[in-house]
């Protein structure tokens, strides 16, 4: 049994069959990569995931836990962070603080009124946060006002965010999306340490082949919200129901 | 000093320091100098601006920090001057009792409009805090009479119960606000040569419950509690996809700032022991959005820069009349003289308003950052040399949008 289990997942947009019938089991500490066609149901499967949506049928369990129904934030406190196709962080506040929020969220769960000390009191917190931002190598702009970074930096900014609650499972949406192909190689270099320096379990959905199969152990191809094939990088290569749906789309 | 950060606790004595000496800054004309209508240094005005600074300080925790504009805050400060009221004819003349209740009612009231409210944001937020607050007024104002006054309002009466003061024998000040015998009204003149000054208790009291609240703010500012707060103005999806539930922190905030309103509310019926319902009317709560925007929303001494503004125009600038402008430029020609009458009149007096308006329009389009970034620039401009290591009021002041 996997850490995470999605069994027979259904979900509708009016006349559009978004999912259909979508199984997955994802096990304890690989990197599972999903991909697909424009279309094919990948973004809506990771909202269904993290709460955002509710399917209309079927079941998710992560850690022999059922997922839906919780709100988001119940989600993340279960151990699952996820990193947003444009990447999503505080921008009005400084790097710091960024790396700030999810360790006091860590720390002290979903809400807690800590009104008077202040942060810089907070020294366990304050270490967490410096060690994070030095592990990314951005401790020397710990105090940038996290709006002006570049984008490669927002995306390193956003991964220590959620590296910082040491989540069981990650889950990115398209990583490197509008990304140049320097920036490309550093953050497929920067998921590879992530996974070589910890136990964690990753869940990527990407259109770029070259990060999916420099990444990923497990891959599952959707096509029209169901799972067309699920196996090894060396096996997907080859296979002609990928190539088909592809092709296929390429063609229309 | 106080568990504040150097630039912090400058920034509190600063403000010690002002409130203090107020009755000296504000009165800085001779009595008889035709300047004198400029003084500003009268008990009445003076407790207004450090009464709706606490207001302001509030409010600015909710809105400066979470970006959540309340609409409705008005009716705090309503509700919590009549629990003062009724505090002051039931048990005692005394303000503390009064201003601890109007503390606590303002709190719950404010808990479940809050809880209601926060289930939106943005404009319908809005929205629904107003429709509260002209709730409340027009409850007030009509069908909750008998604990109200309705239109007239209500006022301390000889033939209150007041149990604690006929227990202790009278409560010392005769049927008047006081703080154990100290009449809130008592004033002490000190006149040196041409100059006057008033020193007033109830100033006095208010002031020191002002800074109490706007070191209470500096906290709140510094903590984990108020780096949340300023997440959710930031990134509110972010906050709840990092495991944060932003519901119970806004509700927080909501309260916390409904509370202050409520003091303010307690506070304008120790200085003055009346109640009516149009404290609760939504242009009140108008001014209170204003005074944040005016003074720097966000930034820490800008709420309390922008309330004093606003109460000294509303006091200063509607008390210049026809003959006062006639008597400045008498001493031009004949023509000259009306002509400049006739153009400034329509600014002064019962248009006031007219003057405060383009003043906000101008701050908020060449200032976004309020009066505390006008401060900055000006301080920026004797700087001469552009470092970012400035002290005092500008160190925490972040860019609005």
């Amino acid at each position: 049994m996997g850490i995470l289990e999605v069994k027979n997942v259904n979900k509708r947009f009016g006349g559009l069959q978004a999912l259909g019938d979508v199984n997955l089991d994802i096990q304890e500490n690989t990197v599972h990569a999903i991909i697909g066609p424009n279309g094919a149901g990948k973004s809506t499967l990771l909202n269904c995931l993290i709460g955002k949506l509710e399917p209309d049928t079927g079941s998710v369990t992560f850690d022999g836990q059922p997922v839906l129904g919780r709100k988001p934030h119940e989600i993340n406190q279960m151990g699952i962070s996820r990193v947003f196709q444009t990447p999503e962080i505080f921008n009005d506040l400084t790097v710091m603080e960024n790396v700030l929020i999810p360790c006091f969220a860590k720390r002290d769960g979903a809400f807690r009124m800590h009104a008077v000390g202040s942060v810089a009191s907070e020294s366990d917190v304050m270490e967490t946060a410096e060690k994070m931002l030095s592990d990314v190598n951005m401790l020397a702009k710990k105090d940038v006002h996290s709006g002006a970074l570049s984008r490669g930096d927002k995306r390193r900014l956003e991964m220590a965010m959620c590296l910082v609650q040491e989540p069981k499972l990650l889950l990115l949406d398209e990583p490197t999306a509008g990304m140049a192909r320097a920036d490309t190689n550093n953050t497929i270099e920067l998921l590879k340490e992530i996974k070589a320096s910890r136990d964690i379990t990753m869940v990527i959905i990407e259109h770029d082949m070259h990060v999916v199969f420099s990444l990923a152990q497990r891959i599952t191809v959707l096509a029209q919200g169901t799972p067309l094939v699920e196996d090894t990088p060396e096996k997907i290569k080859g296979h002609p129901k990928v190539k088909e749906a592809y092709l296929g789309e390429a063609a229309a | 000093m106080l568990g504040l950060r150097k630039s912090d606790a400058t920034l509190l004595l600063f403000v010690v320091a002002i409130t203090i000496l107020a009755p000296f800054i504000l009165n800085p004309f001779p009595t008889n100098s035709a300047m004198a209508q400029f003084n500003g240094g009268y008990p009445d005005l003076m407790q207004r601006f450090v009464i709706f600074g606490i207001f302001a300080i509030g409010f600015n925790i909710l809105f400066g920090l979470t970006g959540y504009l309340s609409f409705g805050h008005a009716a705090f400060l309503g509700v919590g001057s009549y629990a003062a009221i009724w505090m002051m004819k039931l048990l005692t003349m005394n303000v503390i009792p009064a201003i601890i209740i109007s503390v606590i009612v303002a709190g719950l009231f404010s808990l479940v409009v809050g809880y209601i409210s926060l289930r939106r944001s943005g404009i319908y937020f809005s929205i629904l805090t107003l429709a509260f607050a002209q709730m409340s007024y027009s409850l007030a104002y009509s069908v909750l009479t008998p604990i109200t006054g309705g239109e007239t309002g209500l006022q301390p009466k000889n033939t209150d119960p007041r149990i604690l003061d006929t227990l202790f024998g009278g409560g010392g000040a005769g049927g008047r606000a006081n703080f154990f015998g100290l009449d809130m009204r008592d004033s002490y003149f000190w006149s040196v040569g041409d100059w006057s000054f008033v020193f007033n208790t109830g100033y006095y009291v208010a002031a020191i419950l002002m800074i109490a609240a706007f070191y209470l703010s500096i906290r709140i500012f510094r903590s984990p509690f108020g780096l949340m707060l300023r997440a959710v103005k930031s990134n509110q999806q972010r906050m709840n996809y990092t495991g944060l539930n932003s519901r119970p922190y806004t509700l927080a905030a909501f309260v916390i700032s409904g509370m202050y309103a409520g003091l303010a509310g307690g506070l304008l019926v120790a200085m003055d022991t009346q109640v009516g319902a149009e404290r609760m009317f939504w242009t009140a709560s108008g001014e209170v959005v204003l005074m944040a925007i005016l003074g720097g929303a966000g930034t820490l001494i800008g709420p309390v820069l922008g309330a004093g503004f606003i109460k000294y125009f509303e006091n200063i600038v509607s008390k210049i009349n026809e003959s006062i402008l006639q008597g400045w430029f008498a001493a031009l020609p004949d023509g000259l003289s009306d002509f400049m009458v006739a153009v400034i009149y329509p600014f002064i007096g019962k248009g006031w308003h007219l003057t405060l308006g383009l003043l906000f329009m101008l701050v908020v389009i060449f200032l976004p950052g309020g009066l505390v970034e006008g401060g900055q620039r000006i301080a920026a401009l004797f700087r001469r040399k552009p470092k970012d290591n400035d002290g005092g009021m500008s160190a925490q002041a972040t860019p609005a949008e």
